[in-house]
């Protein structure tokens, strides 16, 4: 009993901290309620898709996915085509898709295949081959790109001809996603003002009369992520599903019943991989500019943390550990240098909490996840022992 | 079951052989199965069993090894299995002796694992059927249905963790049964793990399932179980078919001399050694009725009160026994019923617990330091694995431990600067290699470099530099050939006799046991069955191993 009881707060441990954290900042912060939603329903709508694609390779046993970094570094090339090409709205985001999907995969089914000769050490492997690919895509984007790879327009390139310059803006794609369904929830006296600043007309408009200000709502995106659950729920109930489930859990009693494991292990990549790419050009999509060398670096770290601040482990993830991930983590993101400089006069404490808690956390799941592992596997030799015999 | 061809049996090996590397494991083994046959197969570990199984399954491991001898049939057809995938095909099923169950998943998904029911859907057409999605209600009804074929009461929506022991093993043997096909079973050591009233459900199901027309091969060392359940009984030993009968034509006390062989002509061979300092009464410490038995005089040199160790595979459970000083004590019994885990408990390698006296005092367990310092040496049965180092010379190998646990072999000052002392370290490595007759080229050859019975050789000598009290030396003859073996029996003999070293020996070969110690202990189950003295008769120990209890044991005697 005792034990249970145990189990649920050491299972549930993470969260419950940062709700505590939440509880303390947000007084301390002072903003205002519609500010924090408008800001939460930002960075939902901005993240959750890059979070989700997570959740497949953890289903089928090969941990977090530190190799998501590649799909995304696939996804901005995809972005830096139809720049340079001027495609914009819908049709360009698509395009970008259409682009890096292929590259994706290709990625995808690299990194399954090397992952595959190295079972049982995935994330630390997936990590480094981040890095490996991450000189790739550098020599492309900075030696390729404008010299082998046509790049004609100036705005992108480097002064010296050839190479893309850091900071590439997205305008012609910015938002376009997150406003394609215009939705808003006003109190009373916002409503006026938010349609002085847009000048159009809202698709859905809730009034909230206690409510302050005005929120916008990324319907359209928040919609996209719906369907990406769906599929999620959907691809659980399938035989592909089930049969990395059955991997995840035992790979040699998977295979001993015929299930292909390294096929299927690598299908489940490919799937995070290709997904990951999506998630970012929807990441940059509402962030509106592309920094070339370092917008995909910090994807995979600030995902992972996320996700395992939503009470997900290395071998369990679910949709609610990702949306309560999203919003406790970047809940603590907007208040607490608001609450820092508050309450120690200190803004920075913010920007100092967010690395300090993403890599501790993620150092804190690896370590929750071996205890646990080495406790089962401590409770089976028990077993086996049966109970007779002293304890 | 086969409508065309009713005579031809369903199974029928011939002159089956095998031979790993020119050493001989199996020879000229033939038999039939027929429908709905219930067969024993047992023997002793080592007498083939596996290797046959293996042949039968088709294991990559025989065709690699360059196949075997002997041709199979199944229904008169000859058959070559070169992957346990074509044997699946042909109906042969196999429920492993470990689980290969998913702990997760419910005992619905483990039955189907992998023969999932699909609901058709277009997106199957576009890609495969691995992205239609399973129909969990028809699934649900064929796990009910495997397993109320056995006539248990398991629930299909059940997790397998949650499970007790033994309805895992009825998820398996269901598990095989919804293999529409399946014809021929084999079932190693399903009982094993069960308790009593499991099992006994168990032997119902299986004799249903052989009634609907199943054969069955039962491969189990419970000898009763065997004879309760089984029609024909087959034995083998060293590799060898000893005999095939009809189960009522024997008793379990025939089948055990039989799996054990080596009739009682042999019984006089542990007398022909009767040097070990013991007292009269030492020899039938345990079993004697004696009412000459005088009170113990002496501390035992080592006492095990309810010894448990989680040893994976080798788990001991409840082990209590005494070893009387300058006794040789010997710990015998099949692989995986835990007697390499006491020695290995003891000493601390593994997690233990229960209680350990060394000379009265109690011994702290799970602390491998503790147990040297308390003047006890190990000879690992992991010779290259815990014995050596193997990349480092002899004279390292032989003084190592003394100078980790002793401090001997260091000059300076203990605790601030000390240094080997090579001299003496070379010194020491040369008087064991005269003395045990070491082939080597001398204390600076790497341990790695030696043949196996010469680092066993190496082993010992680094036992002895400890100078134990009590020493604990698991398979000491593993892999090492006739002649070294003689050599190291003798050389534990000696060392017992010159030194009056208590000496525990843990080995599967029982004739080694019975030719060395004084008296032997028989592990069953993580239990002692039984402690003998080593003159007992051969079939007397068989008949432990088997997991005939005690009182079987002492009546046969009388």
């Amino acid at each position: 009993m005792i034990r249970k009881l145990f189990d649920i707060i050491a299972g549930n441990a993470v969260p419950a901290v940062f709700i505590i954290i939440s509880a303390f900042a947000i007084p301390l912060s002072g903003y205002s309620a519609s500010y924090l939603i408008q800001e939460l329903l930002t960075r939902i709508g901005r993240n959750s898709f890059l979070i989700l694609s997570l959740l497949i390779p953890i289903m089928a046993g090969m941990g977090l996915n530190f190799g998501m970094v590649l799909g995304a570094m696939a996804g901005q090339i995809g972005l830096l085509f139809i720049c340079d090409w001027g495609i914009v709205g819908i049709p360009g985001m698509l395009l970008a898709c259409l682009i890096g999907t292929p590259i994706a995969i290709v990625l995808g089914i690299f990194c399954g295949a090397v992952m595959n000769r190295a079972k049982g050490r995935e994330m630390v492997t997936s990590y480094i081959l981040g890095f490996f690919i991450n000189g790739v895509y550098q020599m492309t984007v900075l030696y390729l790109m404008g010299w082998i790879i046509p790049i004609t327009n100036p705005a992108l390139l480097l002064s010296r001809g050839y190479g893309v310059r850091n900071a590439v803006s997205l305008l012609g794609i910015r938002g376009i996603l997150d406003n394609l369904i215009p939705a808003i929830i006003t109190g009373t006296q916002g409503a006026g003002q938010f349609f002085s600043v847009q000048g159009g007309n809202a698709f859905v408009m809730i009034q909230l009369p206690f409510l302050e200000g005005s929120i916008r709502i990324p319907l359209a995106t928040l919609i996209v992520i719906a369907l990406f659950c769906v599929f999620i729920v959907w691809f659980r109930k399938t035989k592909l599903g089930q049969d990395m489930r059955a991997i995840g859990q035992n790979q040699a009693v998977a295979d001993s019943a015929g299930i292909p494991v390294n096929r299927t292990r690598i299908i489940a990549i490919v799937i995070s991989t290709v997904l990951a790419c999506y998630g970012q050009i929807i990441y940059l999509q509402n962030m509106g500019t592309l920094n070339t060398y370092n917008s995909h670096d910090q994807a995979g770290m600030f995902s992972i943390a996320a996700l395992l601040i939503g009470g997900a482990s290395v071998s369990r993830a679910s949709i609610a550990n990702v949306f309560v991930g999203v919003i406790l983590f970047h809940l603590m993101f907007i208040v607490a240098p608001m609450a820092g400089k508050n309450l120690i006069g200190e803004a920075q404490i913010g920007e100092y909490f967010r690395v300090f808690v993403s890599y501790g956390i993620i150092a804190i799941a690896l370590v929750l996840h071996a205890w646990k592992r080495n406790r089962e596997r401590e409770a089976a030799r028990r077993s086996l022992r049966g109970n007779k015999g002293g304890e | 079951m086969s409508d065309n061809n009713n005579n031809a049996p369903l199974l029928r090996l011939e002159h089956i052989g095998k031979e790993f590397y020119g050493n001989r494991v199996l020879s000229d083994i033939s038999f039939d199965i027929r429908a709905g046959e219930i067969i024993g197969l047992v023997g002793e570990n080592g007498a083939g069993k596996s290797t046959l199984l293996n042949i039968l399954f088709g294991m990559p491991v025989i065709s690699s090894t360059g196949g075997h001898e002997g041709v199979m049939f199944i229904d008169g057809r000859k058959v070559n299995f070169t992957s346990p995938n074509q044997a699946l095909a042909h109906g042969i099923g196999m429920v492993h002796q470990e689980f290969s169950l998913i702990p997760g998943f419910t005992a619905t998904e483990n039955i189907l694992l992998n023969r999932e029911v699909l609901n058709g859907s277009t997106m199957s057409y576009v890609f495969s059927d691995r992205v239609s999605t399973l129909d969990r209600q028809a699934m649900n009804e064929r796990a009910r249905a495997a397993i109320n074929t056995l006539g248990v009461n398991i629930s299909p929506y059940m997790t397998v963790s949650e499970m007790p022991v033994g309805y895992k093993q009825f998820i398996e043997i269901a598990r095989e049964i919804d293999r529409k096909n399946t014809r021929l079973l084999f079932l190693d050591e399903p009982t094993a793990v069960l308790t009593e009233t499991e099992a006994e459900i168990l032997l119902i199901a299986l004799n249903k399932l052989a009634r609907s027309g199943i054969a069955i091969v039962f491969i189990s060392h419970r000898l009763s179980e065997v004879k309760e359940l089984c029609s024909r009984v087959i034995i083998l030993r060293d590799g060898r078919l000893i005999t095939d009968q009809k189960a009522e034509e024997l008793t379990t006390r025939q089948i055990a001399s039989l799996m054990v062989g080596r009739e009682s002509e042999r019984r006089e061979v542990p007398q022909e050694i009767p040097e070990a300092p013991v007292e009269p009464d030492n020899v039938n410490y345990t079993l004697s009725p004696s009412p000459k038995k005088k009170k113990k005089k002496i501390k035992p040199a080592l006492k095990v009160d309810h010894l448990w160790v989680d040893m994976p595979g080798e788990t001991v459970r409840d082990v209590s026994f005494e070893v009387k000083k300058g006794e040789i004590f010997g710990i015998g019994g099949l692989a995986g019923h835990g007697k390499l885990g006491i020695p290995n408990g003891i000493m601390g390698l593994y997690p233990a617990g229960g209680s350990v006296r060394l000379s009265g005092r109690k011994l702290t367990l799970n602390k491998p330091r503790a147990a040297l310092g308390r003047k006890m040496a190990f000879v690992s049965e992991d010779r290259r694995g815990v014995g050596l180092l193997l990349d480092e010379p002899l004279d390292w190998n032989i003084t190592f431990t003394a100078m980790q646990t002793q401090g001997r072999f260091l000059i300076g000052i203990p605790y601030i600067f000390q240094i080997r002392n090579e001299h003496a370290m070379r010194k020491e490595a040369k008087k064991f290699i005269d003395q045990l007759e070491i082939r080597c080229t001398g204390p600076h050859q790497k341990a790695g470099e030696l043949s196996g019975g010469n680092q066993q050789k190496v082993c010992l000598a680094k036992a002895f530099v400890l100078r134990p009290d009590v020493l604990l030396i698991c398979e000491p003859t593993r892999g090492i050939d006739v002649g070294a073996k003689t050599l190291v029996l003798d050389t534990l003999r000696n060392y017992n006799k010159e030194n009056g070293t208590t000496i525990i020996i843990t080995s599967s070969e029982l004739e080694e046991l019975r030719s060395v110690c004084d008296r032997v202990a028989i592990v069953d189950e993580g239990r002692i069955a039984g402690i003998l003295p080593a003159s007992s008769p051969a079939e007397e120990f068989g008949m432990l191993m088997m997991g005939e209890k005690m009182r079987v044991a002492l009546a046969a005697t009388e």
